[in-house]
């Protein structure tokens, strides 16, 4: 397969690129839900238009009612989303719950599936326990009891996670925190007796929650996937949520290269335009190489992982490990070429650092990553 | 079965036929490498042996036309050829800056005689070609060159100096940017070749920091070049250097992939290697990016194939690759500790890890410098002002 868009691929980048440019600018999103203090962060409205559009049920399988795309596909709104810091709750429903969705019964796939094609319905994922992403060791637990399962523990840092209807969960039912095996996923809905939800606003205006689950009763229909076999599903689930968040940080630092070049093209010091100094060049030519390195990967990674390539987890961390990286460069670089304009809330440059730090922490930072693809490597 | 999977097959049974085991070795110095030209001498008889076969079916150069040499294949199936190469480990038949740099420039900028005769010879191994560029005063600005053809009717009379000049010691021919008019640095320049064992033509070696090297440099001195040997327009030889300087960068790069865009954490880690935590964090940051590179290698060949590059992306991949290359080294020298200092050992096959970490340093300088990659990224592609 060839690193370049197919021609449907080229189609749906310039009707990403037009609609969410349009319609998820960051005046009419980010800046609007921020400023008048949203609960969920992100619009509604604007989310019916991604299902209009047919951008929710993008890797919802045909059968079920999707396009069936692949994460080349989810990537290439995932830029523009990431190039518009438009806040939506594309990457946790529309990849992770919908790739973790793939892998459920009939019961669970008719339950929720429809109302995330339809946009009526949102979901969000709780896998972190603690400050950093560390999905190997899992506390939270579900003990079997008659027929279903009953759920205890904390989640953290679960993005969306007040405004979801459904919550997919990492939880363990054998073994002990640490055990690959004995993992299942399962499906919590929103009212679900014993479950609390403390919400934190974010650096980057996003709203995220803390969930403690006090012996919540689930039926067997919950579970997404094999019972003490969730690993798979869940390897699944944050392969795509990592490639997805790749994707949207190379878009966070195009948009933030872009407007640094504009910057540069405008502003006059000196007398000449700030453009014109070679120390600037430079730097900006190096995030620009930096910037086009970390595409590549991003793009190369989701091939391999629609692939269903053996290679695609260790690419998937490169990919994120990469992104993160230059990520922060660009958005670094971005900042302290504006110079005083960069540092006011004012002017867009500083939303994207906001941006980029909270989307390098999700699904796993450039060192917890990087120490993953060693593993991987085998050293 | 489609056509590119009959093409894998077909490849695949000629090369089990015809690439013999001693090629499928991995290439461990500079003698296993086949250049070819007139005093070539093979190593084995296989190196032999494979390369005649190659040349025979065009596939040295496989995405050449067949009446050039080659063997006609599209992009995808010239992939489909590297992809089985690399399946069975199999060297490169032939190596050569005729394949590398003077065959693009030809095929877009050579007389239909000149495509005939000299690609021909390039696809065969039969004449070695090096680059005549650089000269004392002119490195970075590489059009304030000096060297001067003087018109003399039917030839030129060619005189001046070249530097840097690779394997000019072991070249037949070269190709040589020479000034023949003098009021215009740009538009004064005509992209000639000529033949090695010219009269007036001397080559001295010279000596790096890593050893012996391949450059040279080379004299001219009254030296006559006949005028069908002109590539391109009179004067307007620039523009044939700045498209081959494309293909140098690319090379260079190390974008086509191999042990330049390898991890080297496996290989640096094995038994126990690597005890400190810190260089093993530093391994695993350079494998990010050393794979991240790879996959804009393979990125760059498929959009250069259909013609979706941007022009100037070649200085961005010749910046990052040597870039990473410098890096690479440095660490196999952290790595390899006081081993890897010695510098004639058996053990180190003559100081390997140590002469090939000083021989990286030039990566970032030879065939433009990382500087003025950056400048032609700032200028070409981000169109930043003021430029020059």
């Amino acid at each position: 397969m060839p690193l370049y868009h197919s021609d449907d691929q080229a189609m749906l980048a310039d009707t990403a690129r037009q609609f969410i440019g349009d319609e998820g600018a960051i005046t009419k999103q980010l800046r609007h839900w921020r400023d008048t203090g949203c609960k969920d962060g992100f619009g509604h409205g604007l989310w019916k238009q991604f299902a209009e559009m047919g951008f929710t049920g993008m890797l919802v399988a045909e059968a079920d009612g999707g396009l069936g795309m692949g994460n080349v596909e989810a990537g290439i709104v995932l830029e523009e989303i990431g190039r518009n810091l438009t806040p939506s709750p594309f990457l946790t429903s529309s990849v992770m719950a919908a790739t973790a969705l793939a892998a459920a019964g009939n019961e669970a796939r008719g339950r929720w599936i429809p109302g995330l094609i339809s946009g009526d319905q949102i979901f969000a994922v709780a896998i972190d326990e603690g400050a950093k992403h560390r999905p190997e060791r899992i506390k939270t637990r579900a003990e079997k009891a008659g027929n279903g399962f009953r759920l205890s523990g904390k989640k953290d840092f679960v993005i969306h996670g007040g405004s979801a209807d459904m919550l997919v969960v990492a939880a363990r039912t054998a073994g002990s925190d640490d055990d690959d095996a004995g993992i299942t996923l399962f499906a919590v809905p929103r009212d679900a007796a014993g479950m609390t939800q403390d919400a934190v606003k974010l650096v980057d205006s996003s709203i995220a929650t803390h969930v403690t689950f006090d012996n919540v009763e689930l039926d067997g229909d919950a579970v997404i996937g094999e019972v003490d076999g969730g690993r798979a599903v869940l390897g699944k689930m944050l392969a795509a949520g990592r490639v997805g968040a790749a994707a949207e940080s190379v878009g966070v630092a195009r948009g933030a290269m872009d407007m640094t070049v504009d910057y540069l093209k405008q502003r006059k010091q000196f007398g000449k335009l700030i453009g014109e100094f070679q120390a600037l060049q430079h730097r900006t030519a190096h995030l620009y190489s930096e910037l086009e390195i970390a595409r590549a990967v991003v793009f190369k990674a989701q091939q391999l992982l629609d692939g269903g390539s053996e290679k695609a987890d260790l690419m998937v961390s490169v990919a994120k490990a990469k992104a993160g990286k230059v990520g922060g460069l660009a958005v670094r670089e971005g900042v302290q070429m504006h110079g005083g304009i960069g540092m006011t809330d004012e002017y867009d440059i500083g939303l994207y650092m906001k941006r980029d730090r909270a989307l390098a922490e999700f699904m796993g930072d450039m060192y917890y990553h990087a120490e993953r693809v060693a593993r991987l490597s085998g050293y | 079965m489609s056509d590119l999977e009959a093409h894998r097959q077909e490849i695949r049974t000629w090369l089990e036929a015809n690439c013999p085991p001693e090629m499928r070795e991995p290439i461990r110095d500079e003698s296993d490498v086949c250049w070819g030209g007139r005093r070539n001498e093979f190593k084995n008889p296989a190196q032999k042996a494979w390369l005649d076969a190659c040349a025979a079916k065009g596939y040295t150069v496989p995405d050449w036309p067949k009446a050039y040499g080659g063997a006609g294949m599209n992009a995808a199936e010239a992939k489909v050829w590297r992809e089985e190469l690399n399946r069975i480990g199999a060297r490169i038949p032939l190596s050569s800056f005729g394949i590398w740099m003077l065959g693009p420039a030809l095929l877009k900028f050579g007389t239909e005689e000149q495509k005939v005769h000299y690609l021909g010879q390039i696809a065969r191994g039969e004449i070695r070609w090096c680059q005549g560029y650089s000269e004392p005063g002119s490195g970075s600005d590489l059009v304030s060159l000096q060297t001067f053809g003087e018109d003399k009717g039917d030839h030129w009379e060619v005189n001046g100096s070249k530097i840097w000049t690779s394997y000019a010691d072991k070249a037949d021919w070269i190709f040589c940017l020479v000034r023949t008019d003098k009021a215009d640095k740009y538009q004064g320049i005509s992209f000639l070749l000529f033949d090695m064992a010219s009269p007036g033509v001397t080559t001295k070696p010279i000596l790096l920091i890593s050893g012996n090297s391949p450059f040279c440099e080379t004299f001219f001195d009254n030296v006559k070049v006949p005028k069908e040997q002109l590539v391109g327009q009179l004067n307007r030889g620039w523009d044939v250097a700045k498209y081959l300087l494309g293909h140098e960068r690319e090379m260079i790069s190390g974008a086509g992939g191999g042990d330049r865009t390898a991890a080297i954490g496996p290989a640096l880690t094995r038994g126990g290697g690597v005890e400190d935590p810190i260089l093993r964090a530093e391994l695993a940051m350079f494998d990010v990016d050393a794979l991240a590179y790879s996959a804009m290698g393979e990125k760059f060949l498929d959009e250069v194939k259909v013609g979706k590059s941007h022009p100037a992306a070649s200085n961005m991949l010749k910046y990052a690759g040597t870039e990473l290359n410098k890096r690479r080294h440095e660490l196999v020298m952290a790595a390899g500790g006081n081993r890897a200092l010695e510098w004639d050992s058996e053990a180190t096959n003559g100081g390997t890890p140590a002469r090939t970490w000083l021989r990286t340093k030039a990566n970032s300088i030879e065939g433009g410098t990382s500087e003025v990659m950056l400048n032609v990224i700032a200028k070409r592609i981000l169109e930043l002002p003021g430029v020059s």
